[in-house]
């Protein structure tokens, strides 16, 4: 322990290590268990990712990028980026990476999305949930491979856990903003014509809040993408593991070639994410129909079914203007 | 006949709703139980009778607990006490299950915004209750479509709302509330985010719809001018009570207290008030048998100029003028009745003081008030009209 100044010395991290030895003394059956998942989980998507010939895998990623933006710009890039990772050989490494990134971002909007309705349906989650979220995204992410190594050493599930819990604070932040944002009389109105809270929420909450959830989603790709690149020091594959190489073997054209190969696979999954977050504009969100002195603070009380305490609601937000 | 029952209906904001109702029971207002519970006491023991097919009005200025009131008729924001009875049933006791089925089948809403789902199409939009009903597709299309055509939109049914300007989409917004076919119609400020010209055109349209519907119509306005208009009955909220209850004409012939006063004092009096309430009895009335002579010494002492000829039935046998009394004098005739001519306009008891007024320029007579047999119930001198369309005292003898 270094000396210190304070009245007290906290040996916090003695502390940390004794819980993560009795975590892993107690529920070693589980890590286990997550670790058999998860790996699985990868293997297919990266069997399924590198199986096909190249060729065939680059015709499919420039179709769903056609499918996705309905434009020619994006497909051309797709086509000759990802034909430029293969003429580099990178290509087998970029598909590795992209098998971990497409895992831990389906474990995080698993886990974030309904997390993000609970935490808007209900006042006390939202405020519980928050500092857990600044934690989980202000912590260094290297201390997450860390924890990930010890709990389900090397490889790539470390890599996929680590990304999920570095990734996953988008989508509950932005689904619950998102539902938040939905104009309070709209839903008063669905539930004015006798809606059950399910119908609520699928036929009116959650398309109004798509494209909010969708920014979401785009940002836990972008940002599991990053963390799985760090995965590559704790022995995940992929371009990461490319990168961590030519690191430590002072190898420039290795390091450039797999500094590119994430480049390019970052700009191609924001712009497919992106355009599909954006389908539909034409038809506006909540916000902007009607006209446009509207104020949102008309509503001044929950629907019977939401968990938050209604009463506390309507007098946080509009004591002054009670009604109308 | 009573559709909707409110008895002690109450709302405190707050978390010690009860320390609010000790206070609000022991007669305390508002402000001071805010200031001594920290509760705001929205609504406050509000009594209400809403009859069947009535277009009732709930008018009150920003604050005043109307639009809080209207949300808890249907629960969308729960009463701290009191009872709603609607056709002998307490909704504030139902269960969530019951409360949803009386949404769906009794009591549908227009919203002050519309609340139209932005990624709906506008037939959507109008068959949204009957969706959450469970009724199939086509028959969920086909009444859409019907609701549609009575508010002028069965044309723009594959249409998005926001293809639409705001006057349209709040007629999307009535026709989702019509198309359920629910008894009790719900209207919070349906047309106070509208322009002043559409809002003229939405109030005709309702008014107009309402009369081949009879609906049960529970309406929220500020704006007293469209209270009067539409509201069979108004009801005047102050600070979550009850002020006042009554038809338009009485509350501004009689307002409760000062605050109804100062409220009717800018209303367009010649819109609201109607001749029969500014009518006086005839001064003085002849038969046809009575002698010109002794009618023209009366209109002489008088300064008129001319007087109503009744027959034994009440009704208008003409205007007995004073230079036509003259002339008849002077040929010998010696009924009344022979002399009458037709130069007035009469007036219903309906007729609103604006038409009255338009009348009255063309006149000298006082305007007669006809019953629907055209038997006379009153005049309507010029000095009465314009004393009563400027607010002033008029003395019972103008």
């Amino acid at each position: 322990m270094p000396s210190t100044l304070a009245f007290v010395e906290l040996p916090v991290g003695d502390w940390f290590e004794t819980l993560v030895d009795w975590l892993l003394d107690t529920l070693g059956w589980l890590f286990t268990a997550i670790r058999a998942v998860v790996g699985t989980a990868v293997d297919v998507v990266e069997t399924a990712l590198t199986g096909p010939s190249p060729y065939v895998m680059i015709v499919l990623f420039t179709l769903l990028a056609v499918v996705a933006t309905r434009s020619w710009g994006l497909p051309v890039f797709t086509a000759l980026t990802f034909f430029l990772l293969e003429s580099m050989g990178r290509f087998p490494e970029a598909m590795q990476t992209l098998a971990l990134v497409l895992v831990a971002t389906v474990l995080a909007v698993i886990i974030g999305i309904p997390l993000g309705i609970w935490a808007s349906r209900s006042e006390k989650v939202s405020v519980a949930i928050k500092p857990v979220l600044d934690f989980m995204q202000t912590m260094p992410s290297f201390v997450y491979l860390l924890l990930a190594i010890t709990f389900f050493r090397i490889g790539r599930v470390p890599g996929v856990m680590s990304a999920l819990i570095f990734s996953m604070p988008p989508a509950v932040r932005l689904t619950e903003l998102g539902i938040r944002q939905v104009d309070k009389e709209v839903v008063e109105a669905a539930n004015a014509f006798g809606a059950r809270p399910r119908e609520v929420l699928t036929g009116v909450q959650l398309p109004l809040a798509r494209a909010s959830i969708m920014a979401g989603v785009n940002q836990v790709i972008m940002l599991s993408l990053s963390m799985v690149v760090i995965a590559g020091l704790g022995g995940a594959p992929g371009l990461g593991a490319t990168v961590v190489r030519a690191v430590t073997g002072m190898n420039i054209g290795m390091g450039i070639e797999g500094g590119l190969g994430i480049v390019i696979l970052a700009i191609y999954l924001d712009r497919v994410t992106a355009a599909f977050g954006r389908e539909g504009r034409g038809r506006r969100t909540s916000k902007s129909v009607g006209t446009d002195e509207q104020s949102l603070s008309a509503g001044e009380d929950d629907d019977e079914d939401a968990e938050t305490d209604p009463v506390d609601d309507a007098i946080a937000q509009d004591r002054p203007t009670t009604t109308s | 006949m009573t559709k909707l029952r409110v008895r002690g209906l109450t709302k405190v904001f707050g978390s010690q709703p009860r320390r609010a109702l000790e206070l609000m029971e022991q007669g305390y207002q508002r402000p001071e139980i805010l200031e001594r519970t920290g509760q705001l006491l929205a609504v406050a023991d509000v009594d209400l009778d809403i009859d069947e097919g009535e277009l009732f009005v709930i008018m009150g200025l920003s604050g005043s607990g109307k639009s809080t009131v209207i949300r808890m008729l249907n629960r969308l924001i729960e009463p701290t006490a009191g009872t709603i009875e609607l056709d002998g049933e307490y909704i504030d006791a139902l269960s969530p299950a019951g409360l949803r089925r009386m949404r769906q089948q009794k009591m549908s809403m227009v919203f002050q915004h519309f609340a139209l789902f932005p990624h709906r199409t506008v037939g959507e939009n109008a068959a949204y209750g009957l969706k959450v009903q469970g009724v199939g597709e086509d028959e969920r299309r086909a009444r859409a479509i019907e609701a549609l055509e009575t508010v002028g939109l069965g044309d723009r049914v594959d249409a998005y709302p926001h293809e639409m300007s705001g006057g349209m989409q709040q007629r999307v917004g009535l026709a989702r509330g019509l198309a359920t076919e629910a008894d009790i119609l719900l209207m919070d400020e349906p047309f106070s985010a509208l322009d002043p010209l559409i809002r003229r055109d939405m109030q005709d349209l309702l008014a107009e719809l309402q009369s081949g519907l009879d609906r049960t119509i529970v309406f929220i306005t500020h704006d007293l001018n469209e209270a009067m208009r539409l509201g069979d009955r108004i009801c005047v909220l102050k600070d979550g009570r009850v002020v006042q209850v009554g038809t338009g004409p009485e509350i501004i012939d009689n307002p409760a207290n000062q605050y109804v006063e100062d409220f009717v004092s800018d209303v367009d009096r010649s819109r609201v008030l109607t001749a029969e309430q500014v009518m006086r009895a005839p001064r003085r009335t002849y038969r046809p048998s009575d002698s010109p002579r002794e009618v023209l010494e009366w209109l002489d002492e008088q300064e008129f100029n001319g007087v109503y000829v009744l027959d034994d039935q009440e009704r208008i046998l003409g205007v007995a003028r004073d230079d036509r009394l003259v002339k008849g004098i002077r040929d010998g005739v010696t009924r009344v009745g022979d002399l009458v001519i037709e130069d007035y306009a009469s007036a219903g008891p309906d007729t609103l003081l604006s038409d009255l007024a338009a009348i009255a320029a063309h006149h000298t007579v006082p305007i007669p008030v006809l019953d629907r047999e055209g038997r006379l119930l009153g005049v309507v001198p010029r000095a009465r009209l314009l004393g009563a369309l400027s607010n002033e005292e008029v003395p019972a003898n103008a």
